[in-house]
């Protein structure tokens, strides 16, 4: 009796530790384990379907293990030979035959979703069609039917299924919005275009990450998905289409046109697209996917990013005021040596670009 | 005297290959290396077959490949294999002279196909088929290559152990080797089958 | 010529060892190897979590961590797990079986000192300052000529070539020997789980690495030579590498995992004192469980974008795998079940190994689930998955293996009180360790992240990992001890120090001598040892003189499945044979070079 309190003592701090585990699900906006829109549920119900039909199994397992060991121990001085069983066929038939129910129990769930989950909806009016490009370290996506192309912060309609086509500029990234649904891959080359679909019934930022090894980088490669009302959405396209002023300053928008659209694009000055596209970069919620703009106003963050974005995100293609690039096909892109009054300019400039929708 | 002492008392027995335990073991790790080799040669295939159409810029396999010059090859390689099989027959039958002449042919018809394989694969880089030009280039040249560097090794191998027959005669020790290479000689004549049907024929099918 | 003497030179010390064919010592060089390289994977583990213990750490920066998790999983695997795994096949399987040594010995040296010079050459790129950084997996095109430059993944793919071609070797040599080389009597049915399970391996080995030679070579040509396979410009297909990685990787994994269910096998049986329970339906699970190996590999690619009727084939092929582990788990607990548990050492790792590797088994049947494979995939989750398996499962057994047949090794035993420490801090680290990483995966931090944003809850449960390793390390830190400490005890050790000992190697002494068996056994059951002494037991109890040599098993009238070994002529015992002596002498420097030394003149006996 003493004896099993003991060991129940033993394994109080163990259960109250895995209650904590499980109630810390964590973020809302970033847990697989509060999923927030209907895919990422049926992905949630078949990890809760499978988790309890593998506790079971553990439960069972554990539990034979633990009588087994306790009542089976050798005691001391006992030198008895226990019988030699060879096996014993009911036994093994009942532990082959009942896995393979679980399984069945298990199998067919799996067989429907993965059917309903790579569901087409290129074709379908209804659906926003969005095409992701991962690059080595961003995001940028292209809404064919609208004309519009951003970086970094993907805004959709709730409400509506979203048809993405995901591919890749470079290496191999995987697209990934953990609360709204699991990842895919997107691969680089003819034919390995992927297709994946999400839905967003409630309005809110949630966060997105690259979820295959892309580099150094590939850590702070993430991305904000933000999912708006459809009369807002509708406002956020128009204001990306409206045309753009350049920097009233000549000098900062000599620089800004020599240093920074060589690559990048803003509005319908689409000079580049090599790198993420500036329209609206003042109304997002980080510069460069990790430095968040309520932490620090935008103006300062665009300021470390442009200064030091080789320390931020090292490996990036982008050269920094003093650094060139070191890696990738971008390797040796001379640093962009902006003066300060130029950095100030373009920083404070960039800030201003803001969307109201 | 050497020569001598692993012949029993002067008496091979009639499969000398399988006599000692060593023989044996060294018959079957070189079916189950095979068995690795196969596998190494699928996998060459199906990157072959995954990449065969990304012809790019560079030439087709139907605008490439001149199948009366690649067919002789095929011939030739059979005719080869027929030819070790004849000299594993007069190593069963304890005819070392005979055993040697059949070796020898089999190593001149191995000579003459990979003469023909590098004068084709010269032909190719002269019309702009390299290993760089494309992925289908280097699928190709990947595989059949693999194959032809086996062939050398082939080769190099009997021509290696016709030698060392000549040193030390037809032993318990020296027969499981002319064994081996000849179930490795037709095992490259298999691949080659394989090669022909699936790089050259079906690349004119397209 | 009259006198046969066979006059090679025979070398002491160093020399011999650089020079030895005998399995026991390539057994032990294996170890030292592979043992040598788990410190340094340990040690790049430990660094990769002193990274991770707090968000936006900057001890190694984003570089070094790359190039820490590719060596990390590529030493542990290739360089560490499976060449301690060949030191215990080296080491037992020719006992085993009642062979005097393996098919090819040679061959045998050849194997281990091409991994190891791939090793050597894999682990060079520290000191040369290009260091692979695309992952272990190596996937295109971050580690095509394109995106990953400098020569890191060229160290990588030549290493691993090397490396690979002398694991080959390895496997078709133990193939040949498990099929060619068993005592009289021992017929498949009869032989040891733990062969079983080296024998399958094997097989597995040879069927699974020319895949990833080719792999390899297709990559080194890109790289050096400017072909395309995978360069996705010109006409080249990276997912054409996932699935040549993945056809090699997947048996890959079960290569590494089938030993260490022989070792189990071994060490629960000998420590319950109870045969095996089931062993036709374990050998049957095992040959199943290498079998659909082969057929599983895209379940490590459902995000890659196959499409449902690949994910779906491949989910359902993969929760096939559980039926026949699970069959396994079962006849472990019964095995356990009416026996006599002793906790030592070994039996406490082999026991320790049920519960986490069942852990590690629904995690994967889990994972098998391609539409929650989708959330999983390349997270934490994975993370914790495979190193349930692979550490709580491979490493586990190969620690309860070496506790098991130290004594058999080197004649010394391993201090009991300092084994089970090793046991408890071992245990305990790593359930710490990675326990935790299932939740960190599933609230949403991918796999091979060099650092962390704050406030996205990762950042407890990555110090309490943290932790964990630490704790591990100190666990290996007192095994290390364990061994300086054994290797200073003198005491010479029992043939059978257990007292339980069931298999062969059991009834010769220890270390055993060059030739192991002064005659070779006869085998009339599964068991072999176990059941010999348990029949001289019942005639010296019933007051009959037990046989003088202690190495030759005696016929009983009475032992199960008589009638079926009366096949080798050789009557009792067969005649120790004049060439397998000579043979466990011949040396390297002799095949290698020769024309120095006499040949053998002996007559070779059929």
């Amino acid at each position: 009796m003493m004896n099993r309190w003991r060991v129940l003592k033993r394994l109080l701090p163990l259960m109250a530790g895995m209650a904590l585990l499980l109630s810390a699900c964590g973020r809302d906006d970033l847990s697989t384990l509060s999923p927030q829109g209907p895919v990422a549920q049926k992905q949630f119900d078949l990890m809760t379907l499978s988790i309890s039909i593998m506790a079971l199994v553990v439960v069972v397992v554990f539990a034979i293990c633990i009588y087994v060991l306790i009542r089976f121990r050798r005691r001391k001085g006992d030198n008895t030979i226990p019988k030699q069983v060879e096996g014993n066929h009911t036994l093994e038939i009942i532990w082959t035959v009942v896995p393979i129910i679980l399984l069945l129990i298990l199998g067919v769930p799996t067989i429907n979703t993965v059917f309903g989950l790579s569901k087409d909806y290129s074709k379908d009016p209804e659906a926003v069609q969005v095409t992701v490009t991962s690059h080595q370290y961003w995001w940028e996506f292209e809404y064919p039917e609208y004309g519009i192309k951003t970086a970094q912060e993907l805004i959709v309609p709730t409400g509506r299924k979203i048809q993405f086509k995901l591919a890749s500029g470079d290496v191999t990234h995987a697209f990934w919005i953990p609360s709204i649904g699991g990842k895919i891959d997107t691969n680089a080359g003819l034919g390995t275009t992927n297709k994946l679909y999400l839905e967003f019934p409630n309005e809110g930022v949630f966060r997105g990450k690259c979820a295959e090894l892309c580099g150094p980088s590939h850590a702070l490669m993430d991305f904000k998905a933000k999912a708006v009302n459809q009369a807002s959405f509708d406002r956020w396209v128009a204001a990306m289409k409206a045309p753009v002023a350049m920097p009233a300053d000549e000098k900062v928008k000599a620089a800004f046109e020599s240093k920074c659209l060589t690559c990048h694009a803003i509005g319908e000055t689409n000079a580049g697209s090599a790198a993420p596209n500036l329209t609206g970069v003042g109304s997002r919620l980080t510069v460069g996917g990790i430095l968040y703009n309520d932490e620090k106003s935008v103006e300062e963050n665009l300021k470390d990013w442009i200064s030091h974005a080789q320390t931020i995100k090292p490996g990036n293609q982008m050269p920094d005021v003093s650094t060139n690039v070191k890696y990738g096909p971008g390797k040796g892109t001379t640093a962009t040596g902006l003066t300060e009054e130029e950095l100030d300019g373009i920083a404070k400039y960039l800030a201003g670009q803001k969307l109201e929708y | 005297m050497s020569a001598h002492d692993h012949q029993l008392d002067g008496h091979l027995p009639h499969e000398p290959e399988k006599a000692t335990l060593e023989g044996r073991n060294k018959i079957l790790g070189f079916w189950l290396f095979l068995g690795a080799e196969t596998v190494l040669f699928g996998t060459l295939f199906a990157a072959f077959i995954a990449l065969r159409h990304q012809t790019l810029d560079g030439p087709t396999p139907d605008h490439l490949f001149e199948l009366p010059m690649v067919f002789a090859a095929t011939m030739i390689l059979l005719v080869s294999s027929l030819a070790s099989v004849f000299a594993v027959q007069a190593l069963h039958q304890h005819k070392v002279k005979q055993m040697i002449v059949w070796l020898i042919i089999t190593i001149l018809l191995g000579l003459s196909f990979l003469g023909l394989e590098i004068y084709e694969f010269n032909t190719y880089v002269s019309e702009g088929h390299k290993l760089t030009t494309s992925a289908f280039s280097s699928s190709f040249y990947t595989l059949v290559g693999f194959h032809g560097a086996h062939v050398a090794f082939g080769v190099l191998w009997i021509g290696l152990l016709i030698a060392q027959i000549f040193k030390k005669g037809l032993t318990v020790v020296t027969a499981p080797k002319i064994y081996v290479s000849a179930i490795y000689w037709h095992f490259i004549d298999v691949v080659w089958v394989f090669i022909f049907t699936v790089v050259y024929l079906m690349g004119k099918v397209g | 010529m009259a006198a046969h003497a066979h006059t090679v030179k025979r070398y002491r010390g160093l020399m011999d060892w650089l020079t030895t064919v005998d399995h026991k010592k390539i057994g032990i060089l294996y170890l030292i190897a592979g043992g040598l390289f788990f410190l340094v994977g340990g040690l790049e583990a430990i660094l990769i979590r002193i990274q991770l213990i707090k968000p936006m750490n900057n001890f190694v920066g984003a570089d070094t961590f790359n190039q820490l998790i590719t060596m990390h999983g590529t030493t542990m695997i290739f360089l560490a797990a499976m060449p301690m795994l060949f030191a215990l096949m080296n080491a037992v399987i020719p006992l085993q079986i009642g062979a005097r040594d393996v098919a090819f010995p040679f061959l045998n040296s050849l194997g281990f000192w091409t991994f190891f010079a791939g090793g050597v050459l894999l682990n060079i790129s520290w000191f040369a300052g290009d260091i692979p950084d695309a992952g272990w997996t190596s996937y295109v095109p971050l580690a095509g000529p394109t995106y990953g430059g400098g020569h890191g993944v060229d160290y990588y793919l030549m290493g691993l070539q090397i490396a690979g071609i002398g694991t080959l070797i390895g496997g078709i040599n133990f193939m040949a020997t498990i099929i060619n080389m068993r005592a009289p009597g021992m017929s498949f049915m009869r032989m040891p789980m733990f062969t079983w399970t080296i024998f399958i391996t094997s097989a597995l080995i040879v069927f699974a690495f020319p895949v990833l030679t080719v792999g390899l070579v297709a990559l080194t040509f890109d790289r050096l030579f400017q072909a395309n396979f995978f360069e996705t410009g010109n006409g080249g297909n990276a997912v054409l590498w996932e699935h040549i990685f993945w056809v090699f990787g997947h048996p890959e994994v079960y290569i590494l995992i089938l030993p260490a269910f022989g070792v189990i096998s071994e060490v629960i049986s000998t420590f319950s004192r109870k045969r095996l329970f089931g062993y036709s339906s374990m050998v049957f699970a095992t040959v199943l469980i290498a079998f659909l190996g082969f057929m599983v590999w895209a379940h490590h690619m459902f995000t890659t974008g196959l499409g449902p009727v690949a994910n779906g084939l491949f989910s359902i092929a993969t929760m096939l795998i559980a039926v026949p582990t699970g069959v396994k788990i079962f006849n472990w607990l019964f095995t356990l079940w009416g026996g006599s548990i002793s906790f030592t050492s070994a039996s406490l790792f082999a026991i320790g190994f049920i519960p986490t590797f069942v852990m590690g088994g629904v995690t994967g049947v889990m994972l098998a689930v391609a539409p929650a494979d989708f959330q999983y995939h390349d997270t934490y989750f994975v993370v914790a998955h495979f190193h349930y398996v692979i550490v709580g499962g491979l490493i586990f057994g190969i620690f309860s293996g070496l506790h098991y047949w130290w004594p058999k090794m080197f004649g010394r035993m391993l201090n009991e009180k300092l084994g089970k420490a090793t046991f408890w801090t071992f245990f305990i680290g790593f359930h710490l360790t990675f326990f935790i990483q299932h939740f960190l995966g599933l609230i949403g931090m991918p796999r091979r992240v060099w650092t962390y944003l704050p406030g996205q809850g990762f950042d407890t449960m990555n110090a309490v990992s943290t932790v964990g390793a630490f704790l591990m390390g100190i666990g290996t830190i007192i095994f290390v001890v364990n061994v300086i400490v054994s290797a200073a005890n003198k005491k010479p050790v029992a043939d059978d120090p257990w007292e339980d000992g069931r298999s062969l190697e059991w009834s010769i002494p220890s270390p055993p001598p060059e030739y192991n068996f002064k005659q070779l056994p006869l085998v009339r059951s599964y068991d072999a040892w176990w059941n010999e002494k348990q029949k001289r037991q019942r005639r010296n109890a019933a007051g009959r003189a037990g046989r003088t040599d202690p190495y030759a098993f005696a016929i009983d009238p009475s032992a199960r499945h008589e009638h079926r070994i009366v096949r080798s002529g050789a009557g009792l015992h067969v005649r120790p044979s004049g060439r397998c002596h000579r043979r466990a002498r011949r040396h390297l420097w002799q095949h290698v070079l020769p024309l120095r030394v006499r040949r053998s003149r002996l007559p070779h006996r059929a």
